[in-house]
């Protein structure tokens, strides 16, 4: 073996993450691990099962469901819980609304993206979570670039971007003090493609809906929806069918579809390589305005 | 295909933001709803053409001051490596976030605007990647275009630094003559400067050296986690979870825990289904051990035959990160390694006046400031000068009142 050795920059942004993970273990009571049924959240129990296996995750999944997911998310979602034997807890924004805690949107755009933020800060306190792991990447997003990979919310979910601690080396602190959670990000440093090329190379299966697919479309401000009952439609959205896929997997309401030939990996792949439009535009819910990411956040969004 | 890690170290007026801005931009690496949203400001540079400094703006306040306030992540890669990029601030009230940048980095990019030559920044900056110990410095004497692309200038310039560079201690030192606006020498080499024979500063980046120390001197592996499933059919199995911070360590090799000193041998390394023969520096790992021996989270298992320093007093160097100074007569915490134990700043040697250089005595040491301290710790830490083992030497200082992160620490050796 060379002594000099340079390891291979997946293998590298691995043991990042696992590192990441085991330091979640050993600095707080009551971590968990926020699981969407995206690629991210799915790569990051991929890493999980690294750092921690044989042994059990020393957090459960938490899944925060909006009611609005595409159904081939939860049944990934509930096979590979059942494949992994952990632990799952699911915080329902429909009780958020029968609680009366948030009220639905109305009109043609209504989603429900941002009610879960309210579900996520009941489900924190609820089980009392010290830290919440997320997928969340910094080459997502121009207010994520500048997030610390363990980031402190106060009391109220909130992120305040002028006063996050200095992060060195690769050293942690994460001491907080009672109502104060954190939100760590393994994977803050890989790339959309660094996840897609480390899918293919471990062999990670996939919801279904990431490949390409025939589906009822209808085209809403440019973008390609999938036509579904949770989606407000009128007679002016003409519904049409497509061959297309999802480049991320959030709430039917606000998760667009591209139009895409990629049935397989390897296609996805190319086709991100090639592709002129990053992932997050593919998200409306960031198009309001060119601060909302950074405000969300600063409201207590993932 | 591996990964490099830099900092760019400049301000707004050295054209910083237009470097990383040009790189993203020559290299292809800007999407096409970015580039909408950089056509669509009305941001323009006098010419009219657009504005690349867009493309590092980070938060909305950041955009209102037109400064940069805190570290932000760039990624980006080419056919021969991925590139991740901290973009830290230059002025002097950041020089904590650029501290945390270059804590991370493997080589550091210094701007300095051929306008202007060597200046009181160029100082503190070159003191800083000297004292974070970045190994590879590639120095950007940029807008070359303003000074008629002038030998003469480039090379008054160069020979300030060199004589700079020598006082503070940086070895690899490669200057570029180049025009982040213009874009001369950033991805192809410039025929406004046919007198600069080197390469361009995109191909300096694909090619340059920056791999990690593998050898089994320097093997430290600390402990985050203990692996232990107590099911019926892995009852006795005891793994023992961390990432190789350096060196390297085999199957069969002597190792020694510390601080306790008990000594075993590794029978196998982990990765889930996998059983490497040799975990080398950056990976993460699990690890068995021949003997049932007490080991937790915060114990450092290191090679048998070559053991770092075990110390609870120890002379360091400090940056004070936070808005409230340090008093050394209250209790911190230290954090080096997955090891967290309490400590007191127990005296301070002198403080150096990062854009004079000058040292001089004080205790009083506030946001920015750094110095020579004498640290004493409640538990003994296994440690390596950092100047020969970033990754063993380095710690951060909690405040235990408020848990935030106020110092970053530079272990250098046992205090007398």
């Amino acid at each position: 073996m060379n002594k000099h050795n340079q390891l291979d920059y997946l293998d590298e942004l691995e043991a990042e993450a696992i590192h990441i993970l085991r330091e979640v273990a050993g600095q707080f009571e009551r971590p968990a691990l926020l699981f969407s049924g995206g690629k991210d959240s799915i790569t990051l129990v991929r890493l999980a099962e690294k750092a921690f296996r044989p042994g059990k995750f020393p957090f459960p999944l938490v899944h925060i469901d909006t009611g609005h997911n595409f159904i081939e998310t939860i049944e990934y979602r509930d096979a590979m819980v059942k494949r992994l034997g952990e632990r799952l807890i699911v915080g329902n924004v429909q009780d958020s609304i029968d609680q009366g805690k948030v009220v639905e949107q109305k009109g043609k755009n209504a989603s429900r993206n941002a009610l879960q933020t309210v579900t996520l800060l009941d489900t924190i306190a609820e089980h009392k979570f010290d830290a919440c792991i997320g997928g969340a990447r910094r080459d997502e997003e121009k207010a994520r670039s500048k997030e610390r990979i363990f980031s402190v919310r106060d009391e109220f979910g909130q992120w305040d971007p002028k006063r996050q601690r200095p992060e060195l080396w690769n050293i942690y602190n994460g001491k907080i003090h009672k109502g104060e959670n954190v939100r760590v990000f393994p994977i803050s440093n890989w790339t959309e493609l660094d996840v897609w090329n480390y899918i293919r190379r471990e062999k990670i299966e996939l919801p279904s809906i990431y490949f390409a697919h025939e589906r009822d479309t209808i085209v809403r401000n440019g973008q390609l929806m999938a036509a579904s009952p949770v989606l407000n439609m009128d007679k002016d959205d003409i519904i049409e069918r497509r061959t297309v896929r999802f480049r991320t997997v959030g709430d039917m309401t606000c998760t667009a579809a591209v139009a895409s030939d990629a049935f397989l990996i390897d296609d996805i792949i190319n086709e991100i390589s090639e592709s002129k439009i990053s992932e997050r535009g593919a998200r409306m819910d960031d198009k309001v305005s060119e601060a909302a990411m950074e405000d969300r956040k600063k409201g207590g969004y993932f | 295909m591996d990964i490099l890690k830099f900092i760019t170290a400049g301000s707004v007026d050295d054209g910083k933001s237009t470097l990383i801005g040009r790189l993203l931009y020559d290299s292809d690496s800007i999407l096409a709803d970015q580039l909408e949203a950089l056509h669509s400001s009305n941001r323009k540079n006098d010419d009219g053409s657009i504005d690349l400094a867009i493309l590092t703006d980070g938060l909305k306040a950041e955009r209102e001051q037109g400064i940069t306030i805190d570290v932000a992540y760039k990624y980006f890669q080419t056919e021969k490596r991925k590139f991740i990029i901290a973009d830290t601030p230059g002025h002097i009230q950041y020089t904590r976030n650029m501290v945390t940048g270059a804590s991370n980095a493997n080589l550091a990019i210094i701007l300095i605007d051929a306008r202007k030559g060597v200046i009181e920044q160029t100082i503190r900056h070159s003191f800083l990647v000297a004292l974070l110990g970045i190994e590879q410095v590639v120095v950007c004497i940029n807008k070359m275009d303003m000074v008629d692309y002038s030998e003469d200038v480039y090379n008054n310039i160069l020979k300030d630094y060199n004589t700079l560079a020598g006082k503070v201690g940086l070895k690899n030192v490669h200057p570029i003559p180049v025009s982040a606006l213009k874009g001369d020498n950033i991805v192809n080499n410039s025929s406004n400067m046919s007198w600069y024979k080197g390469e361009s500063l995109l191909h300096f980046l694909e090619t340059i050296d920056v791999s990690v120390d593998n050898s089994t001197e320097h093997a430290r592996l600390p402990i985050q986690w203990v692996i232990r499933p107590q099911t019926d059919e892995l009852h006795d199995y005891r793994g023992y979870a961390g990432r190789v911070s350096s060196g390297s360590f085999k199957v069969n090799d002597k190792v020694t825990v510390l601080p306790s000193g008990f000594k075993s041998t590794i029978t196998k390394i982990e990765l889930l289904d996998k059983e490497p023969e040799e975990a080398l520096a950056g990976m993460s790992v699990t690890v068995h051990l021949k003997d049932e021996i007490d080991i937790s989270r915060g114990d450092l298992l290191v090679n048998s035959s070559y053991q770092p320093e075990v110390s609870q007093l120890i002379e360091a160097d400090l940056c004070w990160m936070d808005t409230r100074a340090l008093d050394t007569s209250h209790t911190y915490f230290i954090q080096h390694n997955s090891k967290v134990t309490r400590c007191k700043i127990q005296e301070t040697l002198y403080k150096v006046n990062i854009n004079t250089l000058e040292k001089e005595q004080s205790d009083d040491f506030r946001l920015n400031d750094i110095g020579r301290i004498i640290i004493k710790t409640a538990d003994p830490l296994a440690f390596d000068r950092y100047q020969d083992n970033k990754a063993n030497g380095g710690a951060i200082i909690i405040d235990s009142r408020t848990n935030v992160t106020v110092g970053a620490v530079m272990l250098r050796n046992v205090a007398d």
